[in-house]
């Protein structure tokens, strides 16, 4: 090897030392491009909290509203519908709402805040890959179960069906319950959702 | 010496342009008994320029903005001449790439052409369709319709399973928390430029590697075993003028039906173009019935037939992965001595019946709504297509083969 007067040993120096400076440098460079990628501070600093009046909402009703680009839905449901929620615990996955879905505050069997139950606030997003259910209100709906159906949400991709808190049932493909994102009330007629004054 | 002749020698004397065309035109000796599904690999090719060309020339009048987008293409329809026709030329193109590669690989699957010595040919088949695939995803969200909207959220959401960095990974592929103007942006920087050179790249690589080891053929002789005084294969011919002519034949019949359907059929009753499509999209309300385009409906079933496990929708997509992964493996789960289903046994025929049958009803299952039944029948084909796969080491190994002749037939 060495006896035609080439020094290995300093070109394999010279190869590894570069190899790893060399290693180093394509790593570095590469993060600023899968950085580059990620939402931009535009797109952080969107998604400011949105108002919604529920003073016009009937019972029943229900309103659909942007926030970071998400469907938001405000529903005022009856009495009838909060009174039925208990009864369908055990058709659900998580009546519970053990996983975490919802802010603390929304952590109780109407999955909203204590002194306004019959106002839901939900994230219209489907648990399971993202597409936004229908909302189907009528109790008794032929197609969605006639009489055991107590109202609730219909996803058109895969099927998975919510009751009217957000509560996914059990056996279908939605894995968890509808997402609450924080809300609070500015007064009983003004909801406002994308923030809650610190999980209160 | 002729003044052409004095040209040539001079760019041989710069680059192997002679050189070049005899290795893989006039000099490259292929089986002399290719049959009608030969005809498949150039015609992908010939899909691939098409693409190409006509993505270029809608790139000049398409705005790759949310807000603009989908006038952009409804501009193209309407005002910009002959729009309609380059861009119908390129939807239909679309759906035609993946009939002639689906119909191009299940040739590969009949005459063992994955096996030794052509793995590697294969394995750059499959990154082709890995990358088609891609490309076809990323180029549906550009009209920014109804269904390009909703099929990109589920579809990338699928990354959202992924335990642990699911989350951050879905919001890195959009650039956004939704499917916004970032991921439309992105989307085409992919589909116009990135893509497009890995699948050039591919499929060079893939006919390098095919010329390198030669063609297989309906028989699965190596022609390269005879050779006459001069080396040359006794049943090869060469590939120019045989073969480019009987191309150019097959390249006139392709272009009939294609342009019939780009005329006359370019929405294919939903299934090239689906109606939903035509209403911009909205990102608060999902179409009464979501199904992707009909070329990824097979995987698509797959992925709902398998429920959550754990909370998790993970398991469903490990499935699809798999489905399209196992393919890798196909050169070495195969034990068979012959590569042709002419002299395979009755084991390995049923085989590839039932995975033809499997994929075409796994497609059906897919652009219907499911069902409780329809689920059950998706669970069922889905086992049977992972079953040709990871029961082939057995099934072809005990299946009775016919003895191979030592020179191809004239079938
Ligand atoms: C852009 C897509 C593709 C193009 C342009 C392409 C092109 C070609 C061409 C020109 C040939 C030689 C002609 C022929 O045998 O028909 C060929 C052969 C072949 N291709 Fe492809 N191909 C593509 C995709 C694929 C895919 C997705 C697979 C499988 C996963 C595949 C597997 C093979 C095999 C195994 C051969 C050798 C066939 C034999 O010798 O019998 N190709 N390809
Ligand atoms: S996205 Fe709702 S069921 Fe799949």
């Amino acid at each position: 090897m060495s006896t035609d007067g080439i020094d290995t040993s300093r070109r394999r120096f010279l190869l590894a030392s570069t190899s790893v400076v060399g290693a180093a440098g394509v790593i570095g460079i590469t993060i600023p491009f899968i950085s580059s990628m990620n939402p931009s501070a535009r797109a952080q600093a969107a998604g400011a909290p949105v108002e919604v009046d529920v003073s016009k909402l009937s019972p029943g009703e229900r309103v659909t509203v942007e926030w970071r680009g998400k469907p938001i839905w405000v529903i005022r449901r009856t009495e009838q519908n909060i009174a039925d929620l208990e009864s369908l615990n055990d058709k659900l996955a998580d009546p519970q709402s053990n996983a975490p879905q919802q802010p603390p505050y929304a952590q109780n069997l109407h999955r909203s805040r204590e002194d306004n139950p019959e106002i839901a606030v939900l994230v219209g997003i489907c648990t399971h890959l993202g597409c936004s259910p229908t909302y189907r209100p009528e109790p008794g709906a032929k197609d969605m179960g006639g009489k055991e159906w107590k109202g609730g949400f219909f996803c058109p991709c895969h099927g998975s069906k919510f009751d009217l808190a957000g509560r996914v049932y059990a056996g279908v493909p939605a894995p968890t319950n509808l997402v609450i994102p924080p809300f609070k009330f500015l007064s009983d007629s003004v909801v406002l959702v994308g923030e809650d004054g610190g999980a209160a | 010496m002729s003044k052409t002749q004095a040209f040539t020698n001079w760019i041989d004397a710069r680059f192997p342009m002679s050189k070049m065309w005899k290795e893989h035109l006039s000099e490259y000796y292929a089986p002399k008994n290719f049959n009608f599904w030969y005809f498949f690999g150039s015609l992908a090719l010939l899909v691939l320029v098409i693409q190409i060309v006509t993505g270029i020339f809608l790139t000049m009048h398409y705005k790759p903005d949310a807000g603009m987008a989908f006038a952009s293409v409804e501009y193209i329809m309407r005002d910009v001449n002959w729009g309609w026709l380059i861009r119908y030329m390129h939807s239909t193109g679309a759906s035609a790439f993946f009939i002639v590669v689906y119909l191009h690989m299940y040739r590969g699957l009949m005459y063992g052409s994955y096996k030794n010595p052509r793995e590697l040919i294969w394995i750059f088949g499959v990154l082709i369709f890995l990358a088609l695939m891609a490309e076809a995803f990323f180029g549906y969200l550009l009209p920014w319709g109804q269904m390009s909207y909703w099929g990109a959220q589920v579809i990338v959401n699928l990354f959202a399973a992924v335990p642990f960095v699911g989350e951050e990974l879905s919001v890195w592929i959009r650039g956004d928390y939704v499917i916004g103007d970032a991921t439309l942006n992105r989307f085409f920087a992919f589909h116009v430029i990135a893509l497009p050179l890995v699948l050039i790249a591919l499929v060079v690589a893939h006919i390098l590697a095919l010329h390198e080891v030669g063609s297989n053929n309906p028989d699965g002789v190596e022609i390269k075993k005879n050779k006459d005084a001069n080396g040359k294969p006794v049943d090869g011919i060469p590939f120019h003028p045989y073969y480019t002519v009987k191309d150019i034949a097959g390249v006139v019949v392709f272009l009939i039906f294609f342009f019939a359907v780009a005329f006359f059929a370019p929405e294919m009753g939903g299934y090239f173009i689906e109606h939903a499509n035509f209403v911009p999209a909205d990102p608060l309300k999902t179409p009464e019935h979501i199904a992707p385009v009909w070329y990824f409906t097979p995987f698509y079933a797959m992925l709902r037939a398998i429920p959550p496990m754990f909370g998790s929708q993970f398991p469903g997509v490990v499935v699809m992965g798999a489905a399209i992964v196992v393919m890798f493996f196909l050169p070495w789960l195969d034990r068979s001595p012959v590569k042709s289903v002419r002299y395979r046994g009755p084991l390995f025929k049923l085989a590839l019946a039932a995975l033809v049958v499997s994929f075409v009803i796994l497609g059906y299952l897919g652009v219907q709504p499911s069902t409780p039944v329809k689920t059950l029948l998706a669970q069922i084909f889905t086992a049977l297509y992972f079953a040709f796969f990871l029961l082939m080491p057995w099934y072809t190994k005990i299946d009775k083969t016919k003895p191979v002749p030592e020179r191809v037939t004239d079938k």
